[in-house]
């Protein structure tokens, strides 16, 4: 068993799945374009999510903050300052990783429920800012003059004209995405990352190997945040504009059931999870305005059918036909 | 080595630890023994940091460690087993004992290593001491109680201390994995040279490897001494070890 398992493991699935994902633009319509660029930042978000969900055992309400301060501060760099896509995208990312450590430096300080609600209210707080504070956010209305950056050197691909600026964005952050992503799986395997899961595992336990629980987990509560950081820096670039919903807490917990969906307990859950829910959504949306009501539906089964989420199920049933051959 | 001084906890009005002192030899097992709620889990975790004492010093090797969060004091030298079971459940038993080595081996902020090449000799020497090999890729929190007590004394060893604190080692154990368990404790106390402290509701494991046994009585110590000494002390016979009455 653990031959097939260590086979499994040693693919570089980084690597797979990114060159898969890279292939889309060169068959699929603008439609599909659009729906893998959202899929690749979501993955990106809702796996620096299950840095804490999953690896440290703590339930973020508020990740959209950083999510939403990411894309502010990336958003507005490039279009007030005219700072150059790729420096604005990683100050989105240190800006979502330094408001992570402020905030996240009481929320530590509470457990359970109560780190939770104290996540929401610090995401509310950045709402609120992003909603009122007109000047610089552009309040309600957001701020609409994101630029798209030109990206000439990606000119020469071979796909339609038409899609030509999307296929050229959508690959630019599917690099980044996956570069993100790279990063958090090494630190999910990495030493720090196997005293996260002695902190989620058993938080008593890990003080008395001499762990400062506190300390570790506001460090996962910053990596986090900066990773939400970079892929808000993205969407926002994506979208052409920034708008104070990115940093609702709507979004958070769509990041949460996306995570959930896929399964915590794997580092790909939460990308499998934002695969399903864009593409669903896509098709659902088509047929039915009842979105919300699909989704319930899907989650209440899943919940019960596979509570280790699509991957989880899928693990259990690999055991099983491995258990019969 | 330790030595606990005029050790005083009140919890709202209810005194559970009322000016206790005691000291651990090095190299020697001392037992603290005594009723259900006499305050012995309560005294462990005023030494280990867990609770902060109303009054009184807790010495280790002469240094006042008294009020010291727990992780600092885990550097010292000091290590700790739990009455409830206190491994971490969801990883293998070779993920348990390597997290302990990784924390102790400084490595905890390692964001760019591999956790799975970190300390292999160490973990699999440990396996090894402890009799794990077989099971050790098993999810440790779906294993036996007794073999959960093992991991978790892993656990406390991976840090090499120089004093162990072992709060009822085998409490919930059949009398097969009791004996077991104690005599491993006895070896690889000796083996590594360490004082041990521990708890234990098993008299006869008490009076077989204590050099010292101190008896705690609501809160207080009634007699403390070797064991022949405190098995024959009328107080302890009368409130505990039930011989009064002879």
């Amino acid at each position: 068993m653990s031959e097939r398992q260590s086979l499994l493991e040693r693919i570089p699935w980084t690597l797979v799945l990114t060159l898969l994902a890279a292939t889309v633009p060169f068959f699929a319509s603008r439609y599909y374009i659009d729906l893998a660029t959202y899929i690749a930042i979501f993955a990106l978000f809702a796996t620096s999510l299950n840095l804490l969900l999953g690896t440290t055992g703590l339930v973020p309400f508020g990740h959209a903050a950083y999510f939403g301060i990411g894309a502010y501060v990336c958003g507005l760099l490039m279009g007030e300052l005219q700072v150059p896509f790729l420096l604005a995208f990683v100050l989105g990312g240190l800006g979502g990783a330094l408001f992570a450590a402020i905030f996240g430096f009481f929320c530590v300080r509470l457990t359970k429920v109560y780190f939770s609600m104290l996540t929401l209210a610090c995401a509310q707080i950045v709402w609120a800012i992003c909603f009122k504070w007109n000047e610089v956010t552009g309040g309600e209305q957001g701020y609409p003059r994101v630029p798209m950056p030109d990206i000439p050197f990606l000119d020469w691909l071979p796909v339609h004209p038409r899609s030509l600026q999307m296929a050229k964005f959508y690959l630019v952050a599917l690099a980044l995405c996956a570069i993100g992503i790279y990063l958090l799986r090494r630190i999910t395997l990495s030493p720090f990352g196997r005293i996260l899961n002695s902190i989620r595992d058993n938080a008593e336990r890990a003080q008395f190997i001499g762990i400062d629980v506190r300390r570790y987990q506001l460090y996962a509560f910053i990596i986090a945040g900066g990773f939400a950081g970079l892929a808000g820096g993205l969407f926002g670039v994506y979208k052409r504009g920034v708008f104070p919903d990115y940093a609702y807490w709507t979004k958070g917990a769509e990041v949460l059931i996306m995570s959930i969906l896929g399964g915590i307990n794997h580092f790909w859950g939460p990308t499998i999870g934002a695969a399903v829910l864009i593409l669903l959504n896509g098709a659902v949306v088509s047929y039915t305005e009842y979105w919300p009501f699909v989704l319930g539906v899907i989650l209440l089964v899943l919940l019960f059918a596979f509570p280790g989420g699509l991957l989880g199920g899928l693990e259990t049933l690999w055991r099983r036909v491995k258990g019969r051959g | 080595m330790l030595e606990v001084k005029n050790l005083r906890k009140s919890f709202s009005g209810f005194v559970a630890t009322n000016d206790v002192s005691l000291t651990a030899e090095k190299g020697k097992v001392t037992a603290v023994i005594g009723p259900n709620g006499a305050g012995k889990s309560t005294l462990f975790n005023l030494i280990t940091g867990h609770l902060v004492p109303d009054a009184g010093e807790v010495l280790l090797e002469g240094r006042d460690i008294t009020g010291i969060a727990p992780h600092r004091i885990c550097k010292m030298g000091m290590a700790r087993s739990f009455q409830r079971t206190n491994i971490f459940p969801n990883l293998t038993v070779y993920e348990n004992l390597q997290a302990a080595f990784i924390a102790y081996g400084g490595q905890s902020l390692n964001m760019f290593g591999v956790a799975r090449r970190q300390f292999r000799d160490k973990t699999e020497a440990m396996l090894e001491s402890l009799a794990l090999t077989d099971v050790a890729h098993m999810v440790a929190g779906e294993m036996s109680h007794g073999a959960q007590k093992q991991v978790e004394l892993g656990i406390a060893l991976a840090g090499d201390p120089t004093i162990l604190l072992l709060d009822e080692p085998t409490a919930g154990m059949s009398a097969q994995e009791t004996r077991e368990s104690i005599e491993l404790l006895d070896r690889i106390a000796k083996e590594r040279g360490l004082t041990l402290l521990f708890t234990e509701h098993d008299m006869d494991v008490v009076f077989s490897i204590s050099d010292k046994i101190a008896v705690l009585h609501q809160g207080r110590i009634i007699a403390t001494g070797k064991p022949e000494d405190v098995r024959l002390d009328a107080e302890v016979r009368r409130v505990y070890l039930g011989g009064g009455k002879h």
